[in-house]
């Protein structure tokens, strides 16, 4: 019996320990890359590089439009996500909070959005940004985000608005307590749970949001980060060790930031499954 | 029980007695900013795209040249679009053969809680949230046949080195490897949560008559989260039909348009060609499926498992 389950769990672990290679293997390569040499690259592309020269790193931290990209990222992506959290509560508040003509049809109608394909309304979004004037500002990204971020936001916020103690509101109400301040006073207060998850949720989306700025986005110095990637990569096409690093560097902060967030980044993507 | 009906009946009777006033500014207020917003960027696109289908139109000035159903006919019968929609019934085949199965069995491995499996949770779920452009040129260059690391093992294996990316035969291969590799730990996640919430008794009962790992996951464990794999084969069927962002640093779709999904599709013949009546029928065609996938999909599947 302690054989058969030694040679379980030693075949347990060796299977957990190639998966994990699988996925750490790449990573490790770009980082590692980006301290090699071209043709060290093309000798070893895997390993450790044989000394580490750090002027590729330095040299794209030096380039003010790295900062730029970052910066265009870290402004639209906190936008949106103050945005939907704002506007995706006070919606789930009214439809948690008070009972009105036409309340339950509002809210299927402002959950259809879970099912719709975001890249199918793509092409009339490039055509409404346009001829709204907002091509080429942040607000082209900001606005259509956020609308697509909402569903999911008042779903959730909803849920957990929900199971609120209701004596809380009679209290304040009884105290001449209006919606609007217990909405601002209590209800938000009380909510940070769910607030910090959907926050972070909407947050790493639109961080890594390809697609919109891709399409509405023309001119380089308000490019996000992603743009900026692929826009790099077209200028140094073959040179492998610049770009490894310049991935690197943008990878490092959200591996930072789901290794500080994991708690809600976990909850948020896999809570919409478990709820909806 | 009794108490908290009787209190909530009691706040509805002081709310119909209390401010109307309160209520009504609260309503005009709160909700629409959300409902303006999803009109304006959700559901007006959308009835728009069904509109643009219809005409023959390059984005300027208003659509007046009406075509009727002569996009679809063009988008049916063009043979890279079959192309693209055969890759994407190759990401669901792959999904639901590979990837969610890996995912099962890794959940199963490493639901408890102790710190390794902590860890390794941890590692599994990283690609997720990478962006899908960085991990795409992260594969680029793996696969890159002068320097990558696929192009290392060809030379130990004393074989000429193949560009796996540019190879027709390859590449939508190698495009799947990375999905598996972004999104198995994704759908790990959503069955560790399930297995976590499996109760430990009936584990243990099982263990107690003589079941193996095996035979608990197989009748104990396995049904006991069916909901959850319900939920994720769903996931997995929508994001299958959404998957743009990976393909475009590592095969834009080529070589010969071999490797387009239905996003990449009507992004790079719709858009960038400005055939914004022509792009729109792929978007609408697009939409239709993903509608049709969620509604069967809810109706049987959801329903039966009720989740």
């Amino acid at each position: 019996m302690s054989r058969l389950f030694l040679l379980r769990n030693s075949l347990r672990v060796i299977v957990l320990l190639v998966v994990a290679g699988f996925v750490i293997g790449p990573l490790l390569a770009a980082f590692f890359g980006g301290f090699k040499s071209n043709a060290q690259l093309r000798t070893n592309p895997l390993g450790l590089p044989a000394s580490w020269d750090v002027s590729h790193y330095a040299g794209i931290l030096d380039d003010p439009s790295f900062w730029q990209y970052l910066g265009n990222s870290l402004l639209i992506s906190s936008a949106t996500v103050i945005l939907t959290l704002i506007v995706g509560a006070a919606a789930a508040y009214v439809f948690s909070h008070i009972r009105f003509f036409g309340a339950r049809m509002l809210h299927s109608y402002l959950l259809l959005g879970l099912m719709f394909p975001f890249a199918a309304a793509i092409l009339p979004l490039f055509i409404k940004v346009r001829d709204l004037g907002l091509l080429d500002t942040y607000w082209a990204v900001i606005l259509p985000q956020t609308a697509f971020g909402l569903s999911l936001a008042i779903l959730l916020f909803k849920a957990f608005f929900d199971q609120l103690p209701r004596e809380l509101f009679e209290a304040a109400y009884v105290d001449g307590c209006t919606y609007l301040r217990f909405f601002w006073a209590f209800t938000l207060p009380l909510s940070t749970p769910i607030l910090a998850t959907v926050g972070v949720f909407v947050f790493v989306q639109s961080w890594n949001n390809f697609l919109l700025p891709l399409v509405v986005f023309n001119t380089e110095s308000i490019y996000t980060w992603p743009l900026g990637m692929m826009q790099f990569r077209g200028e140094y096409l073959t040179q492998w060790n610049l770009i490894l690093a310049f991935v690197s560097l943008t990878i490092l902060p959200a591996i930072v930031f789901f290794l500080a967030a994991q708690k809600y980044i976990v909850a948020g993507l896999t809570g919409g499954s478990v709820k909806g | 029980m009794i108490t908290s009906s009787y209190s909530f009946s009691n706040w509805r009777q002081r709310l119909r007695r209390g401010r109307a006033s309160g209520r009504l500014s609260a309503v005009l207020l709160l909700l629409p900013p959300a409902l303006i917003l999803f009109s304006l960027f959700v559901i007006l696109p959308l009835a728009d795209a069904a509109y643009y289908s219809l005409f023959d139109w390059n984005g300027y000035a208003k659509p007046s040249d009406f075509v009727g159903a002569e996009n679809y006919q063009r988008l049916l019968g063009h043979s890279t679009f079959h192309t693209a929609l055969w890759n994407t019934v190759q990401l669901v085949i792959v999904s639901l053969v590979v990837q969610l199965p890996l995912a099962l069995g890794l959940a199963l491995l490493i639901y408890r809680k102790t710190p390794t499996n902590a860890l390794f949770r941890l590692v599994f779920f990283l690609p997720y949230i990478l962006a899908e452009v960085a991990a795409g040129l992260i594969w680029s260059f793996v696969f890159d046949g002068e320097y990558g690391v696929t192009a290392q093992l060809f030379h130990a294996l004393d074989m000429e080195s193949v560009y796996i990316l540019a190879d027709r035969q390859w590449a939508f291969a190698a495009i799947m490897t990375v999905i598996v590799w972004k999104y198995f730990g994704f759908h790990m996640m959503i069955y560790i949560a399930a297995l976590q919430g499996v109760p430990k008794d009936l584990v243990e009962a099982a263990r107690l008559e003589g079941a193996g790992p095996w035979q608990i996951a197989r009748h104990v464990q396995i049904p006991m989260i069916k909901h959850a794999i319900v939920v994720s084969v769903f996931f997995a069927l929508i994001g299958s039909l959404q998957i743009f962002d990976i393909i475009i640093p590592l095969t834009n779709g080529g070589p010969s348009n071999s490797t387009h999904t239905i996003v990449t599709y009507l992004y790079t013949f719709g858009l960038t060609r400005l055939k914004i009546g022509f792009g729109s029928a792929a978007a609408i065609f697009l939409f239709v499926i993903a509608m049709l996938v969620a509604f069967f999909y809810q109706r049987h599947a959801m329903a039966k498992e009720g989740a």
